[in-house]
């Protein structure tokens, strides 16, 4: 098991046809994922690394089975991107742009109150069950199939977490980003109960950062509901406040969203906090012992 | 990005919004001149900075005597305004706006916010209007009233009237404050703003609601449909090497210790900053090269790393995931001998094609310090100013 995507996990991509969706979506075929079909408006009819384009979601809906959508269209659409996906019914949406105007997701998650679809990013590297699928743009040489769920807010601050589970042979069961925007889809306690679900799921490494109160809130939950180890780092406790560090999440407002206020909530919970981003694995790695 | 006072009014005013007459000057015989064109005996002088905080460090003076006017202009023009939202620098004041004065009744707080713990619009209240509003929230958050607007259901009038009850708005007050907030929601949608904050909001001597003070946020990533508002950017307010990297769609923020960083996304350049400090050094900066991490764009991250005078070394942190290390090596080098870099170079690389990136670097006969990991690499760079 493994949790939202597997091997058998058939996958659209919007903005296949440009150069991100073509560059990466050939990586993701590469890595194994099973790439259906594409949408590009306007190319419909055709084919692109060798699976057919369709001119909407619907059509594509309409003559093939879908799991998963993986969009990678131009920040100024890629909101009616993510809509036309949801109207479509499709399962996971995993939106991998940066740069959605805020407003535009405050629309998005309007249109999901009334929906079954799960929405991964935006501005997140994706999801990945090792040696089964990639849906993203995470390196998929650095995974090993194993027992360690991550979530994590940091695209790269991901992979240093796979690389150090990698390293101590514990492996991965699903790397989840969630993303750095402030408003998103899957947050830290929706992926913390997948996890806590799966069975191949030993331990969880969560990864976060200043900004928000979304660690805070899933240290509240872990304390109650999850009986797996988690490790957590929290990236920026050197980070002044006031000021946006790269991502658009990140910024610490006022009293709100400080680094040692996350680590603190999560101490209370009884969650395995590192200060060093360098010491994630080996925690997990002695946890786990 | 922030708008000035005199901006944002001007929004106000375009949108039917209640504010006092005023006018922008650039010189003190201008300040004279729009003070002059005011009907009313008693005038504001504003410093124009993007800070709060201003009236308490002498950024906003009254005056009851016309002549005065120009001297307290000049005064403020040309000088830089240190509040306790801005750094030990201080922005500059290039323009000052003087505005008609009023009397005042009585101060709210008001604003209108993206809030990201509710995923939506937030409107936020309080009868303490002109304070710093988190103080208020710390010490008495009873008094902080909030709304926040269902993005299904759109903004609800019940709900406007409830949160004026709740200010003790009364009769026909009452409807100039749902007027009000309906227009900020209109306008705050209209301009991609993630901020429109009014404060103080106030009751003048004629018993109506006038936006005393204003300030907007244009959501950054929405600039693209907001040409207009774009026009209205204000560079001399921005730190000039975070003006420059933003420019070669770099990531940058200046920072007051002596260890530069140069890392590949957001959460790793933060993490890097952690490890400096953690080993007992103090991070220079904030970098983030992205994830195409090209020549071009590490030779621009190392120029403006370098116009910091207090740069003592530099730490390289790259997860090569889809980029290979060995062409960051490359950009490294070619960076390294453009910009004839003296100063200790740290260099951490990981992930795809490393072995090869390392012996680049090695090959390259130039003064890099390689590390194995990123402990390694955090020990070396302060060992490197320690030195």
């Amino acid at each position: 098991m493994s949790v939202l995507i597997n091997s058998s996990s058939k996958i659209l991509c919007q903005g296949i046809t440009g150069s991100q969706g073509t560059f990466h979506t050939d990586q993701c075929i590469e890595y194994g994922s099973n790439v259906v079909a594409g949408v590009t408006p306007g190319r419909g009819g055709q084919e692109h690394l060798g699976v057919p384009v369709f001119d909407s979601v619907r059509e594509a809906r309409e003559n093939l089975e879908i799991d998963v959508s993986m969009i990678f269209v131009p920040a100024k659409f890629a909101s009616e991107a993510v809509i036309a996906a949801i109207d479509a019914e499709i399962g996971l949406i995993v939106c991998i742009t940066e740069g959605i105007p805020v407003q535009d997701m405050i629309a998005v998650k309007a249109k999901m109150q009334d929906s079954n679809s799960k929405l991964i990013g935006p501005n997140c590297p994706g999801i990945i069950t090792p040696e089964e699928s990639k849906v993203g743009i995470m390196p998929g040489f650095i995974h090993q199939k194993g027992s360690i769920g991550i979530i994590s807010r940091s695209g790269t601050l991901t992979y240093e977490a796979v690389h150090q589970t990698t390293h101590y042979g514990l492996g991965q069961s699903t790397c989840i980003g969630i993303g750095g925007d402030p408003i998103k889809g899957l947050n830290f306690i929706d992926c913390l109960e997948l996890f806590e679900a799966d069975s191949d799921t030993k331990g969880i490494v969560m990864v976060g950062e200043i900004g928000g109160s979304d660690e805070e809130k899933a240290a509240m939950f872990i304390k109650d509901n999850i009986s797996k180890p988690v490790v957590a780092y929290i990236a920026g406790v050197s980070a002044p406040p006031g000021k946006r560090m790269g991502h658009a999440g990140a910024i610490v407002t006022g009293k709100e969203g400080t680094a040692s206020a996350k680590y603190e909530a999560l101490n209370e919970a009884g969650v395995h906090t590192v200060d060093s981003l360098a010491l994630i694995g080996k925690k997990m790695h002695s946890v786990l012992k | 990005m922030n708008l000035h006072e005199y901006q944002s009014k001007q929004i106000f005013l375009e949108s039917g919004m209640p504010v006092l007459e005023g006018g922008v000057a650039i010189s003190p015989d201008e300040a004279l001149e729009v003070a002059k064109n005011l009907s009313t005996n008693i005038w504001a002088v504003k410093a124009q900075v993007h800070a709060g905080g201003r009236g308490k460090v002498g950024g906003v003076k009254i005056t009851k005597d016309l002549d005065e006017v120009k001297g307290l202009a000049e005064n403020m023009l040309g000088k830089k305004l240190i509040t306790k939202q801005t750094d030990g620098d201080g922005l500059p004041i290039n323009h000052v706006y003087i505005e008609a004065g009023t009397e005042i009744v009585a101060e709210y707080y008001f604003s209108l916010v993206i809030d990201r713990a509710q995923e939506t619009w937030t409107f936020i209240a309080s009868t303490e209007g002109g304070m710093d509003i988190e103080a208020v929230a710390e010490d008495t958050p009873e008094k902080i009233i909030k709304y926040s607007v269902d993005p299904s259901k759109g903004l609800c009038n019940d709900s406007l009237r409830s949160l004026a009850n709740k200010l003790n708005f009364k009769s026909h007050l009452s409807d100039e404050f749902i007027d009000f907030s309906s227009k900020i929601f209109t306008l705050a949608k209209k301009i991609d703003a993630n901020l429109i904050e009014v404060n103080p909001l106030i009751i003048d001597g004629d018993n109506h609601l006038m936006a005393l003070d204003s300030k907007i946020a244009i959501e950054d990533n929405a600039l693209f449909r907001q040409p207009e508002l774009y026009k209205m950017r204000d560079p001399e307010q921005e730190n000039k090497l975070e003006e420059k990297a933003s420019n070669n769609d770099l990531s940058y923020v200046s920072l007051d210790g002596n260890i530069a960083c140069m890392v590949n996304g957001a959460g790793l350049a933060m993490a890097t900053m952690d490890l400096i400090k953690i080993h007992g050094g103090n991070p220079a900066n904030f970098l983030d090269v992205g994830g195409g991490a090209t020549t071009e764009r590490v030779t621009a991250a190392f120029e403006i790393i370098l116009e910091n005078p207090n740069v003592k070394s530099i730490l390289v942190n790259i997860f090569g995931g889809i980029v290979r290390c060995d062409v960051i090596a490359d950009g490294i080098i070619n960076a390294v001998r453009t910009s004839n870099i003296s100063i200790p170079i740290i260099v951490r690389l990981e992930g795809t094609n490393v072995e090869n990136g390392k012996l680049r670097l090695e090959e390259s006969g130039l003064k890099i310090i390689s590390a194995n990991d990123l402990t390694d690499a955090a020990v070396k760079v302060v060992e490197s100013v320690g030195l």
